[in-house]
């Protein structure tokens, strides 16, 4: 590798990948057979955490930052004008192998800007992956973006590569596409999502037929919504969302709150708070549908369409329907348990635990480590229930913001206070 | 009081509570054999490790734990928190005084210590087979040194054996004065007299690969590189890479030369 060149482009092109928010590493079923490099079995592994807070365990990179395309959100537009560059195919295997064997990463993250045409493009993602699995032996992760109208041959061959493949559908709406992206349609990017799929589901047979058949993908596939550089509802991006969950079996939905990179007057102007409050609450809703049994018009309707950005969406739930409440929690079900504020899912399934061994008492909650402070509002006991029963929600709200520190009470309306 | 002093190893340990069963102490207090000299106390009583004995115990333990359970005690004694032998036997007379499994008791305090300790070492167990830095020599090994608050390498051996089965790796943890080793067939325990001064900038330039410099400054680029500026949080960042492992992690030790 020539060394200061490397340097320049690896800057440029993982500046320009940044804004992709995934960065799991988890999931997949990759195991390292005949002493080859790598394992990707199993859980993640975060190798070190930018000062933004974020998670790096991917080299992830774009192959090249050239793009055919003007997509008003993407730092890469074609009429922005930036430093572009593109790396060679031996110089991110170099890259990902070298980071790789000092434990620096548990993988590589491939995307690119689309140069020439998708397939062109995806040819040298496909190639890259393919070098990596069989000239290095690599089991190590390996995420590549599936370049919307790629044809479908080479989507086959990215999934018997890859461990995930992700193609972001970037606007929530076709609308906002329409106005972001002129050269782009949502259609685009479904196809390609229904396709991979039909192929996971048919691999995921087959191999239960024959251990032998070969992965496709099996860490599944995810997208990503960009937030706040357009006017939908948190009804419209959670029912996106449960769209994708419902109908694409994506593992992954990521929500990426937009940061402002361009004076475009259809975007937030540069300077905007990035939209960190709102990200947070849409990933805690995303949390509730899948790990908490609600349903997303549990959370968003068309009589409420935001959540709210002062609490999190379960206590705001929970609010709403205090006729559910309280709960006790010696002897109902597991599946209520997880809905009390306050209560996460490990403190749920401790409580059912620990219950058949003595009746639990609030002190043993608090031991429990449970947020008994939010909690307490809606438990109940064996012993009558002390506290103030007939509290209405908007009294059980304000006990709660002035009781808890929240680390978003200097400033809920936009942003996390800079340090 | 009694004191009881052990060897400092888990067979020791176990040992021990046997002899503690067997002479019916009640008010115990542990040390290890190096520490103890004074008498502090009116009865010591000196437990010699005996394999029998340990795995009597541990037999005993395993009838009325999980798996989990009987590691979660394992996982707790490397922890090396202050008073973990305490910890450890409030947790062995709880298990063993019930017929059946208590492991699950969370309103037990003896279970909830000890599951805390446990969780200390998981979590920097799994944190270490992140934070791991590997440089190359120009003898073609991969070698890292860590100091963990608790004694991980005997956890995180497998996972660094399954994953760099095709290179030579050394990990040594400095604060315990051992590390593990791994020659292409299996992992060995190797003890080793490590001079501060071979840490030095100079020294390391002429041990290491020719590349190595070049690929730390290219981490180090990438790391400042996939920082979102406008998204700063440097109390999440800390939360997450707490600063006493900066000193063995690349990326955040600026480079010596520019």
């Amino acid at each position: 590798m020539v060394n200061e060149r490397v340097m320049e482009k690896l800057g440029i092109l993982a500046d320009a990948a940044k804004y992709d928010v995934s960065c799991s590493s988890a999931l997949s079923k990759r195991e390292n057979k005949n002493k080859g490099l790598g394992n990707a079995k199993g859980y993640g592994i975060c190798h070190a955490y930018t000062e933004d807070g974020r998670c790096v365990s991917l080299l992830k990179i774009l192959l090249t930052n050239h793009c055919i395309f003007d997509c008003a959100y993407c730092v890469s537009r074609k009429s922005n004008d930036i430093k572009r560059a593109a790396f060679t195919v031996q110089e991110v295997v170099d890259l990902t192998i070298g980071f790789y064997r000092r434990n620096y990463i548990e993988g590589l993250f491939l995307s690119s800007g689309i140069f020439d045409n998708a397939d062109y493009t995806m040819e040298r993602l496909v190639r890259i992956a393919k070098k990596l699995r069989l000239e290095h032996n690599f089991n190590g992760y390996i995420h590549l973006k599936a370049i919307p109208g790629a044809s479908d041959e080479l989507l086959k061959e990215a999934g018997l590569y890859a461990d995930r493949l992700s193609v972001n559908v970037e606007m929530p709406t076709e609308q906002s596409l329409k106005l972001l992206a002129p050269d782009k349609n949502h259609v685009d990017v479904i196809n390609p999502m229904k396709y991979l799929k039909n192929e996971i589901i048919g691999y995921k047979e087959e191999k239960k037929l024959n251990y032998k058949a070969p992965l496709f993908a099996p860490a599944g596939q995810s997208t990503q919504m960009v937030i706040g550089a357009t006017q939908e509802s948190d009804l419209e991006i959670l029912g996106m969302a449960d769209y994708f969950y419902q109908q694409m079996n994506m593992k992954r939905v990521y929500y990426s709150g937009y940061v402002p990179i361009s004076y475009d007057n259809r975007l937030p102007a540069i300077g905007t708070p990035v939209p960190m409050i709102r990200e947070n609450r849409l990933y805690q809703a995303d949390w509730l549908v899948r790990y908490y049994g609600f349903n997303v018009n549990e959370i968003v309707g068309f009589n409420q369409p935001n959540l709210d950005l002062d609490i999190d969406p379960k206590l705001g739930w929970a609010l709403r329907n205090l006729n559910q409440f309280p709960v006790d929690i010696n002897t109902a079900d597991l599946e209520l348990i997880k809905r009390i504020p306050g209560i996460g899912y490990l403190s749920a399934t401790k409580i059912v635990a620990s219950r058949k061994f003595k009746k639990l008492m609030p002190d043993d909650l608090q031991k429990m480590g449970i947020a008994y402070s939010r909690a307490k509002y809606f438990l109940a006991f064996a012993t009558p229930f002390q506290l103030q029963k007939d509290l209405t929600s908007v009294q059980i709200k304000d006990h709660i913001l002035n009781s808890q520190k929240s680390k978003y009470k200097n400033d809920f309306s936009n942003q996390l206070a800079l340090f | 009081m009694t004191e009881v002093i052990y060897d400092a190893t888990y067979e020791g340990w176990l040992t021990a509570v046997f002899e503690i069963y067997e002479y019916k102490y009640a008010d115990i207090v542990f040390a290890k054999k190096e520490t103890s000299g004074t008498l502090l106390f009116a009865n010591t009583h000196l437990a010699v490790t005996d394999v029998a004995k340990a795995k009597r115990v541990l037999d005993g333990l395993k009838k009325r734990l999980s798996a989990e359970g009987i590691s979660n005690l394992y996982n707790a004694f490397l922890s090396e928190e202050p008073q973990i032998e305490e910890t450890m036997l409030q947790f062995a007379r709880y298990v063993l005084a019930n017929s059946k499994n208590v492991e699950e008791d969370f309103s037990n305090d003896a279970i909830r210590n000890l599951r805390k300790a446990a969780r200390l070492t998981g979590k920097e167990s799994h944190r270490m087979e992140a934070f791991v830095r590997f440089k190359l020599t120009k003898d073609k090994l991969y070698y890292a040194i860590i100091e963990p608050d608790c004694d991980v390498l005997p956890l995180i051996e497998n996972h660094f054996k399954k994953r760099y089965a095709d290179q030579y790796w050394l990990i040594y943890d400095v604060k315990r004065k051992y590390g593990i080793y791994y020659d292409l067939e299996k992992v060995s325990v190797v003890e080793l007299q490590f001079n501060p001064e071979s840490l030095s900038t100079k020294h390391l330039t002429e041990i290491c690969d020719e590349n190595e410099e070049f690929f730390q400054n290219l981490w180090r680029h990438y790391f400042k590189s996939v920082n979102i500026e406008s998204r700063k949080n440097m109390k999440l960042h800390i939360q997450h890479m707490p600063k006493r492992y900066w000193k063995h992690l690349i990326e955040k030790i600026p480079n010596a030369n520019n």
